[in-house]
């Protein structure tokens, strides 16, 4: 468990990003920040593992004040992956997996070899090993950034829009390897995005955030989607536009499927009938529609 | 063109490469003015390489170094050198202290903006795996700002080799012995021996000094010719620094 008690951030600069901020984080879940920029995210993320230094208040893991053990131990305890894989360049691949190993006194040996596995967890072909970060696509830069902030086998991994900058396809991929990988591996995730559908996609808890580091909403996808607290997380979440009030459209596509269509009409996709629910007799596409499905169910 | 042929004519005289009474051979000169370099610049490195790496680690200082350095490059190095002797008195030291006050500023400037060459993003990551502070500083800084600190090594080698003709105004030897006794005996080949000399084992040091840096530098340089480009355009061009040396060298 992670928990924020009265956390306030001042920089130096006069900047107040986070004022009396509380939150608990639960343990072995998936929790997601979620905001839009500039909204004290990621000052918030980096106070766990002491990046950054709240100006009052406590910051505690398991009911122990990060504050009061040694930073740098603290945040070898901590994975961490950001935007920019933030590799070293002039390490190859393989070594900058081991990174947090090697600090710790294992050898080269060995850490290439236990970092050879995390390749290979993070979906990560052997080859690549060899080669510098500047060789590899934003993508497997990315990969590489999971597999060395698991190289210690954390607790709490944090990551912060870590697939800000890969492209729709390749971030889709990224998250369901993700979500495959927090199943197996049970931890702590809390994880920084302002992609609502990436926020919903992954966390089993959302935080919605406000400017100045307010908590807007925090829940269940499920139980922000049903009860949006303010206009602010309605519109957030898309809900005052209609994006999340889905309906069968009166037009049937041509080959026969339900359609949906979200409030302004846009299409949204297409029904699974197996849902009793929606059963036979709905109309006169009812029996093409459920042909579609146990077609698609078989591929 | 004559007189150039007249200065290598002079060099390749097999006597001048011999001491007798009251001749010192040019390998006894070259020694003496490598002597006097490695010398001054072991103590450059000494003074200068801490500051800059701390200057460059914590951003803190820079301003102050700028300022500092400015004026040390200000400073009429023969004066400087005749107070100093008057003050300690002739020998090595004060030539040495003239000859540091000269190499600091570019191995200084080197240093710190090597470190700062390098990006905030990749120093930030390695913060937050864990690394201390030193750890940063040499697993990551140093390696990754290397060309830089390098560059300005090889700017103050050139400055310091070019500057301790010098010595010779106070009959301490060195090469510039030829262009100093030269000149006062209206010995002309001698003088353009003597500044040919420099010039060549400046040349050659320099060299030497850029095949080494091929060498040493990281991984990522061979790999990635853009970074290695940028990192050449922040360095102190070595060209300027040699016109230097034909300027002190007459
Ligand atoms: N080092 C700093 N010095 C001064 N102000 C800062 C610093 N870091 C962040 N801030 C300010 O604090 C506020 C919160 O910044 P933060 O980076 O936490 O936002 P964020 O929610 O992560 O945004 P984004 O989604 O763009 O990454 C912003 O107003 C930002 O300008
Ligand atoms: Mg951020």
């Amino acid at each position: 468990m992670i928990e924020f008690r009265n956390v306030t951030k001042q920089f130096p600069d006069g900047t107040v990003a986070v004022d009396g901020f509380s939150l608990v984080i639960p343990s072995r879940q998936f929790t997601v920040f979620v905001g839009s920029s500039g909204c004290g995210k990621t000052t918030i993320l980096r106070m766990i593992n002491r990046m950054v230094e709240p100006t009052s208040g406590q910051v505690l893991i398991d009911d122990h004040d990060v504050a009061t053990g040694d930073a740098v131990r603290l945040r070898r305890s901590i994975g961490y992956v950001m935007q920019q894989s933030g590799l070293l360049p002039h390490r190859r691949v393989i070594d900058n997996v081991a990174t947090v190993p090697y600090l710790t006194g294992v050898s080269k040996k060995k850490g290439r070899q236990e970092a050879f596995g995390l390749l290979r967890t993070v979906g990560l072909d052997e080859s690549l090993a060899y080669r510098y970060p500047a060789q590899l696509s934003g993508g497997q830069q990315q990969r590489v950034g999971v597999a060395r902030a698991l190289a210690v086998d954390p607790n709490i991994l944090l990551m912060d829009e870590p697939f800000g900058a890969v492209d729709p396809l390749v971030r889709a991929e990224l998250q369901t390897e993700l979500l495959r990988l927090q199943r197996d591996l049970d931890k702590t995730v809390v994880f920084v995005t302002h992609d609502i559908d990436e926020a919903f996609l992954l966390g089993q808890h959302v935080v919605i955030f406000q400017k100045g580091g307010i908590i807007a909403q925090q829940g269940s996808p499920a139980e922000i989607l049903a009860n949006p607290a303010s206009d602010f997380v309605a519109s957030f979440i898309g809900a005052d536009r209609g994006k999340r009030r889905l309906r069968v459209s009166d037009i049937a596509a041509d080959n026969g499927e339900l359609l949906l269509v979200d409030g302004n009409g846009h299409p949204a996709g297409v029904i699974e009938t197996d849902d009793p629910r929606l059963g036979a007799g709905t109309g006169p596409k009812s029996r093409s529609v459920s042909n579609k499905t146990d077609q698609a169910g078989d591929a | 063109m004559n007189l150039i042929l007249q200065g290598l004519a002079w060099i390749f005289t097999p006597s001048h490469w011999v001491t007798s009474v009251g001749n010192v051979s040019i390998s006894t000169r070259i020694g003496e003015h490598f002597y006097y370099t490695g010398v001054s610049l072991l103590v450059t490195v000494l003074i200068a390489v801490p500051i800059g790496l701390a200057i460059g680690h914590t951003g803190k200082g820079r301003g102050i170094a700028i300022v500092l350095s400015n004026a040390s490059r200000a400073l009429p190095t023969l004066g400087l050198l005749a107070v100093l002797i008057l003050g300690v008195g002739i020998g090595l030291l004060p030539v040495a202290i003239v000859l540091v006050i000269l190499g600091i500023p570019p191995l200084l400037a080197g240093v710190y903006s090597g470190l700062e060459s390098v990006d905030r993003q990749t120093i930030d990551a390695a913060r937050a795996m864990g690394m201390t502070e030193l750890q940063i500083l040499v697993k990551v800084e140093i390696p990754l700002g290397f060309e830089l600190i390098f560059g300005g090594f090889r700017a103050a080698t050139l400055q310091i080799i070019a500057t301790v003709t010098l010595a010779a105004y106070y009959s301490l030897g060195g090469l510039g012995h030829y262009l100093v006794f030269g000149l006062a005996q209206n010995d002309y080949p001698q003088m353009v021996a003597g500044a040919i000399l420099v010039i060549v084992l400046a040349l050659a040091v320099d060299g030497i000094l850029a095949v080494i840096q091929r060498f040493v530098v990281p991984g990522v340089s061979r790999g990635t010719t853009r970074q290695r480009r940028t990192a050449r355009g922040g360095a102190i061009p070595p060209v300027a620094q040699s016109r230097t040396l034909i300027k002190e060298g007459q």
